[in-house]
């Protein structure tokens, strides 16, 4: 009975100032719809740029890296244990750039519960050759199926289809700038060297761009068997495995375990793209701080239309103190009115916000560099619109608290004899 | 037996501003129920301070105040308010009506706010009393619409509303005319004759106090005369 008794004074008191309480709540509409709009836009940023580099990077990477020996032979005199060495007579080797055993270990980390999957690369250094020029260039020898499923390969293949690689032989997807620089269409043939002097004739089956430029000038695609063939090594050369984790947070602890497991290097996709995690980071607080300053210039304006209406309504107040309503009554009441400028404002926020960023995310935006994006991108989370409507409520209590409590601190002996 | 219903025992109140006022001094008396008391005195004597502190709005004094022998000094504001909703009405000199709603929601607000009853059945308590008054007609009008004696005859009325043990007013024919000034009275006597209801009013209006059944007379912060 008394809630119902209190919302409904709250209301006639608002509706009687139906036009302050508007403006109030457009400030707090107005500041939603920026907040929602904005974290929409930075994250729907994010995540293309968090697609181009981190969708594409395996969590965990396995490899063998060329390493200086650390067991040079100056190491066993005993005599010379605390000096410093310069002679390094043992040379680097990289004859091991193959993954020992790849098939077991592969079998092995397919079985682990917290990873997502694999695929297994090989990375083949070669040149293209046209005419008399060498074009120096990368083959990377990919499982298709197993490349679309974890790393959206087929995404990236502008022209042509990526399962052509499995079912032509001796076929090759080609980098977009390194087909320009070679003139291959779609159907020519290329040729080109290993770094063993072999030569090799392969027919081109598409394009691929990734949207970093200096990649695709020298990247292309071809499957594992092909590569294999072309190195001359058996079905069992892998010199790169690459795991997709349930949980990205885990990788590092993952690649450490899996590289003293397996002996071999394993990177973490944290270490790899660390610059990325920061401007990801940066963009959503930029967002956020924006929000909040703009929630915190409604809050003032709550606040001043509040603290105009208890000063126009102390007669009121003192009246109703005086027929029995206690102060924390009269406070209730102005809380109400606070927290339902926040209420409505910030429902209307969230869906003018939403309206704003459904029209952001239909402007036009092409790039050459990102194939897949056509227009301006808009991240629509709802963990956003569940933060801005908290956020509007939060800023309305404190803007509404101190007013409040004034309205509720009003003594009535001292408005009445005024009169 | 009297039934007392209002009790003042050695009332004295201060103002400090910038030195110590005594503005009551030692205040003693009754009201029993059903009286029909006027207080008097020269402007500035206290008469309205002492009826704050009945009222229970002013806690700020010495002495003890008992209403319905339950002893008032020294409750929480919530304890207080809860005491006014539910045994004392109103009528200033000034009507103090909520212009934000009808009259007849103007009368049912202490009454809302006491509970007791039903929206329906205060509605219908809020209309009786309107009847009473002569101004049921007025009730679906907004309470800013009414002239002054109207707008005090529906303050007479939110008074009325919880059936309080007793009415306090201060001057509230004050602001009126002859005219209205005598409809008031007329309704506060009949309200003593007819339902046995206390009334506590003070007053400019020497035909006013002489018509009263009781006057109680002040000078300087004292009663003089009961
Ligand atoms: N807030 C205050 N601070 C200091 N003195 C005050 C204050 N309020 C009232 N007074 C003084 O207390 C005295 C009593 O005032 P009160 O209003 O009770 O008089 P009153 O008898 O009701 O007069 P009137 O008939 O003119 O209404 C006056 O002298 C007044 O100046
Ligand atoms: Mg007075």
């Amino acid at each position: 009975m008394n809630n119902k008794l209190i919302v409904n004074i709250a209301i006639s008191l608002l509706l009687a100032r139906l036009k302050q309480t508007v403006v109030a709540a457009v400030g707090v509409t107005f500041s939603i719809m920026m907040f929602i709009t904005l974290l929409g836009f930075m994250n729907g940023l994010n995540d293309m740029l968090d697609g181009l580099i981190l969708n594409r990077t395996p969590h965990v990477r396995l490899y063998n890296d060329i390493k200086p020996e650390p067991n040079q032979a100056i190491n066993r005199v005993k005599e010379l244990k605390n000096t410093y060495h310069f002679i390094n007579r043992i040379k680097s080797s990289g004859s091991r750039k193959e993954i020992y055993n790849s098939l077991a270990i592969m079998h092995a980390i397919q079985q682990d519960p917290r990873v997502l999957g694999l695929a297994p690369k090989i990375n083949a250094p070669v040149f293209f050759n046209d005419g008399s020029i060498e074009i120096t260039g990368v083959i990377n020898g990919v499982d298709v199926e197993a490349e679309n499923k974890l790393f959206f390969f087929n995404d990236y293949v502008t022209k042509g289809n990526s399962a052509d690689l499995k079912t032509i032989s001796n076929s090759i997807i080609l980098g977009k700038g390194l087909a320009e620089k070679l003139l291959a269409n779609i159907g020519d043939v290329v040729s080109i060297t290993t770094s063993q002097g072999e030569r090799f004739s392969l027919k081109v089956v598409g394009y691929f761009q990734s949207g970093l430029m200096d990649l695709d000038k020298v990247q292309s695609f071809a499957s594992i068997n092909t590569t294999q063939k072309i190195l001359g090594k058996g079905n069992q050369y892998i010199t790169d495995i690459q795991v997709k984790l349930k949980d990205i947070k885990q990788a590092p602890a993952i690649a450490k375990e899996y590289g003293q497991l397996y002996g071999c290097d394993a990177e973490d996709i944290q270490t790899a793209n660390s610059q990325f995690e920061t401007g990801s980071s940066v963009r959503s607080i930029i967002s956020y701080a924006v929000g909040i300053t703009l929630l915190i210039v409604a809050g003032f304006g709550i606040y001043n239309i509040l603290n105009m209406m208890i000063f126009e309504k102390m007669e009121s107040i003192a009246i109703l103190k005086a027929t029995g309503f206690s102060g924390k009554d009269v406070k209730r009441v102005f809380m109400f009115i606070a927290l339902s400028i926040g209420f409505f404002g910030g429902l209307a926020g969230l869906f003018f916000g939403f309206v704003l960023s459904s029209v952001v995310d239909n402007i036009p935006f092409n790039t050459a560099a990102l194939p897949t994006i056509t227009t301006f991108p808009v991240n629509y989370n709802l963990f956003f619109y569940i933060i801005g409507f908290v956020f509007s409520l939060i800023t309305t209590y404190f803007a509404g608290y101190f007013p409040s409590k004034k309205a509720g601190k009003v003594d009535p002996v001292v408005i009445i004899r005024g009169k | 037996m009297e039934e007392i219903i209002l009790q003042a025992k050695g009332i004295q109140k201060y103002f400090h501003d910038p030195v110590d006022v005594p503005v009551l001094k030692d205040i003693n008396f009754k009201i029993n129920k059903g009286e029909f008391t006027s207080v008097v005195g020269k402007s500035g004597c206290g008469k309205s301070t002492l009826l704050y502190i009945l009222s229970t709005m002013d806690t700020d004094y010495q002495g003890e105040l008992y209403i319905d022998n339950v002893l008032m000094s020294g409750k929480k504001e919530a304890e207080l308010a809860a005491v006014r909703n539910e045994k004392i009405g109103f009528v200033f000199q000034f009507h103090y009506l909520l212009y934000e709603f009808t009259v007849l929601r103007n009368v049912m607000l202490p009454g809302l706010k006491l509970g007791k009853y039903s929206e329906k059945e205060v509605e219908h308590r809020a209309m009786e009393r309107l009847k009473r008054l002569n101004i049921d007609q007025l009730a679906l009008k907004m309470a800013n619409q009414l002239s002054g004696g109207e707008k005090q005859r529906v303050a007479i009325a939110r008074a009325l509303i919880n059936d309080p043990d007793i009415i306090m007013g201060d001057e509230p024919t004050g602001n009126l005319d002859k005219k209205n000034s005598e409809i008031v009275f007329d309704i506060f006597n009949q309200l003593t004759e007819e339902s046995n209801q206390t009334m506590l009013i003070v007053t400019h209006d020497m035909e006013f106090a002489a018509k009263s059944r009781r006057t109680i007379v002040m000078e300087d912060g004292k009663i003089i005369k009961q």
